[in-house]
């Protein structure tokens, strides 16, 4: 089992290498140039060659690809994630100041959506046929479906706009008044929440119908044990494997879906970030962006793998 | 051959083609939603093709005269800032939808399938190489990736389109690659290559037909992804220019005017969660039909 995680970790530290590589190569590739979109920016089109040069030369970009991304490399092994062109300060403080921000919002909602999500597929599939599961079903078919950003600005309307019980947008930290960030983050919550919820009940409902037709759950019932222990310690156990290959995955749709409702909310996060380092092509602050989020997708992909044998024993890590 | 046919015959009574048709469009009519799905489908099929004798407006129109106009028996939908109709932007934005949608996921299942063929049959090093790439793809969330690599070719439709299609690629190679790494265990394989078929016969030939029905399901639910994935991008303002109807773009400008229009932003939102549920539906209703074993697994 260690010897596996350890090739596991190995595994992804090869993939996040290959990441590094695609990353630094796509920026490079842009047709634009972010030292002529900075200066255009900050409406100074008419800088000499010089100074443009010397803003090159600042940020390093005078030197070959192969120098600029060893420099960038042996930067992030140390922490450092290079100097944003549009900032003009670290990327690393940038990141460090926004991290705790999506987190907060993206925790939250995987929270919510296991919380919500599972107990809501198990439900459908024990009264399959019956209202409940038609209703159940419906909704995770509609909730597969919204635009998030679309089913933010529903929210907006109706929440803020119309009824005035929930502030527009923005974002405060728990620490500082948490009263107030726990009503500005209900509805990014809810958004970023709904996709996953949805699927995962879905996925549960399915896996529970497949599960509950197998042999051992007629044993179980022949048995004479209990409703409640067949379906949670020997159906739901076994009918969890895929369920929990999707909630990994589900973690890579939260992070994306914050590009759209840090977006909507007007909420300063990673997911914010990123858009404007793609906009203004910011290639240090895109670079660290994609980095950082790259290295917590694939260590949630490496808890799965690890975490199906601990559900499903016949699994042997070779 | 004939003695093969009418072998088959003598032992099914039947054709067994005929037969599997039927029970395909039993299953796959079966229910109310997947109906419901396949006619939404046809009238966007039917709205895009036949769009400007349906719309009442030109979509890029401006009239300075009647800006953000309250829905009428005029403009239905009512007009936004700039004076054009609504209704009709969103009419034309069927367009945008279906072609972004229809030829991202050509492009994600042609270079998906190809890489995991390649992968899955050839194992070994290339099996590793190939898997390790697309374990970098999907260390992306996927409207990141499309986002990053659209910025990169610098926006656009076709650019978008390729962008999706990439970010939409890592899912196909790695089914690709499963399927193939049963199918080529087959007998029939090992037959052709025992009467000296090439690798590449056996691949075309043998590999890609008997891998395909849990594509075809992919594809179908993949559609709708693709059109939420485009109405995000171009929502965020990556992806088609100014003048072109995109639905996320009209929900991102008529956000502007929520307080007092809202329907700027709630209708064309609507059409994206209409068509997606169309296409999901379709897709859930194909993979029963398709294959039950795959009931749960997609």
């Amino acid at each position: 089992m260690t010897t596996y995680i350890i090739r596991r970790l190995i595994q992804s530290l090869f993939v996040l290498l290959l990441v590094t590589i695609i990353v630094f190569l796509a920026m490079r590739l842009l047709p634009g140039d972010p030292i002529l979109m900075y200066l255009t920016m900050r409406d100074v089109e008419g800088s000499t060659q010089e100074q443009i040069d010397a803003l090159r030369k600042e940020f390093g970009l005078d030197k070959p690809w192969v120098v600029q991304y060893a420099e960038w490399i042996s930067g992030v092994v140390r922490g450092d994630l290079g100097k944003s062109i549009l900032h003009r300060g670290s990327v690393t403080t940038e990141i460090i100041r926004r991290i705790p921000i999506t987190l907060h919002l993206g925790a939250l909602a995987f929270l919510i959506s296991i919380l919500i999500g599972i107990p809501a597929g198990i439900i459908s599939a024990i009264k399959r046929g019956k209202w409940l599961d038609t209703v159940v079903t419906l909704l995770a078919n509609l909730g597969i479906t919204v635009p998030i950003f679309w089913l933010g600005i529903l929210l907006i309307y109706f929440f803020s706009l119309y009824l005035r019980v929930l502030p527009v947008f923005g974002y405060t930290s728990p620490f500082k008044n948490f009263w107030m960030s726990t009503r500005q983050i209900i509805m990014p919550v809810f958004c970023l929440s709904v996709f996953a919820i949805a699927s995962g009940a879905r996925q549960t409902r399915s896996s529970m119908l497949e599960v509950m037709r197998q042999d051992y759950i007629r044993t179980a019932w022949s048995k004479g044990l209990r409703e409640r222990v067949i379906i949670v310690r020997h159906a739901l156990k076994n009918a969890l494997i895929p369920v929990v290959t999707l909630k990994g995955m589900s973690v890579s749709y939260i992070i994306g879906g914050s590009v759209l409702i840090e977006t909507v909310f007007n909420i300063p996060g990673m997911g914010r970030l990123a858009v404007d380092g793609v906009l203004s092509q910011d290639y240090a602050i895109v670079q660290g962006v994609i980095l950082v989020i790259a290295t917590a997708v694939t260590l949630v992909n490496v808890v799965v793998d690890i975490s199906y044998g601990w559900l499903d024993p016949r699994i042997r890590y070779g | 051959m004939i003695e093969e046919d009418t072998l088959r015959t003598d032992l099914a009574g039947i054709s067994p083609r005929l037969s599997e048709f039927r029970r395909f469009s039993r299953v796959f009519f079966s229910r109310g939603v997947v109906v419901f799905g396949i006619m939404v489908i046809f009238a966007l099929i039917a709205t895009a093709i036949f769009a400007p004798w349906i719309a009442s407006y030109d979509p890029y129109m401006q009239n300075l005269d009647e800006v953000l106009q309250k829905p009428s028996s005029k403009h239905w939908l009512g007009t936004d800032a700039i004076g054009r109709d609504t209704l009709s932007r969103i009419i034309y934005g069927t367009r945008t939808s279906l072609m972004i949608g229809v030829v991202a996921i050509t492009i994600a299942a042609l270079m998906g399938m190809a890489m995991g063929l390649v992968a899955g049959y050839f194992g070994g090093t290339t099996h590793a190489m190939i898997m390790r790439f697309i374990d970098a793809l999907m260390a992306f969330p996927m409207i990141l990736l499309a986002m990053v690599i659209a910025a990169l070719l610098g926006g656009g439709l076709r650019n978008v389109m390729v962008a999706l299609g990439i970010g939409l690629l890592p899912a196909y190679c790695r089914l690709m690659c499963g399927q193939v790494l049963s199918i080529k265990e087959n007998d029939y394989v090992l037959a052709a290559r025992t009467i000296g078929g090439s690798n590449f016969r056996i691949m075309i030939r043998h590999v890609v037909p008997n891998s395909l029905p849990p594509l075809i399901v992919l594809i179908t639910m993949n559609m709708g992804m693709a059109i939420l994935a485009e109405a995000g991008l171009s929502f965020l303002g990556i992806g088609i220019e100014a003048p072109g109807a995109a639905w996320g773009a009209m929900v991102s400008d008529g956000y502007l005017y929520l307080l007092t229009h809202p329907i700027l932003s709630f209708a064309p939102g609507f059409a994206i969660m209409l068509v997606v549920f169309a296409f999901n539906m379709m897709g859930d209703g194909l993979r029963d039909a398709l294959d039950p074993r795959l009931r749960g697994t997609l």
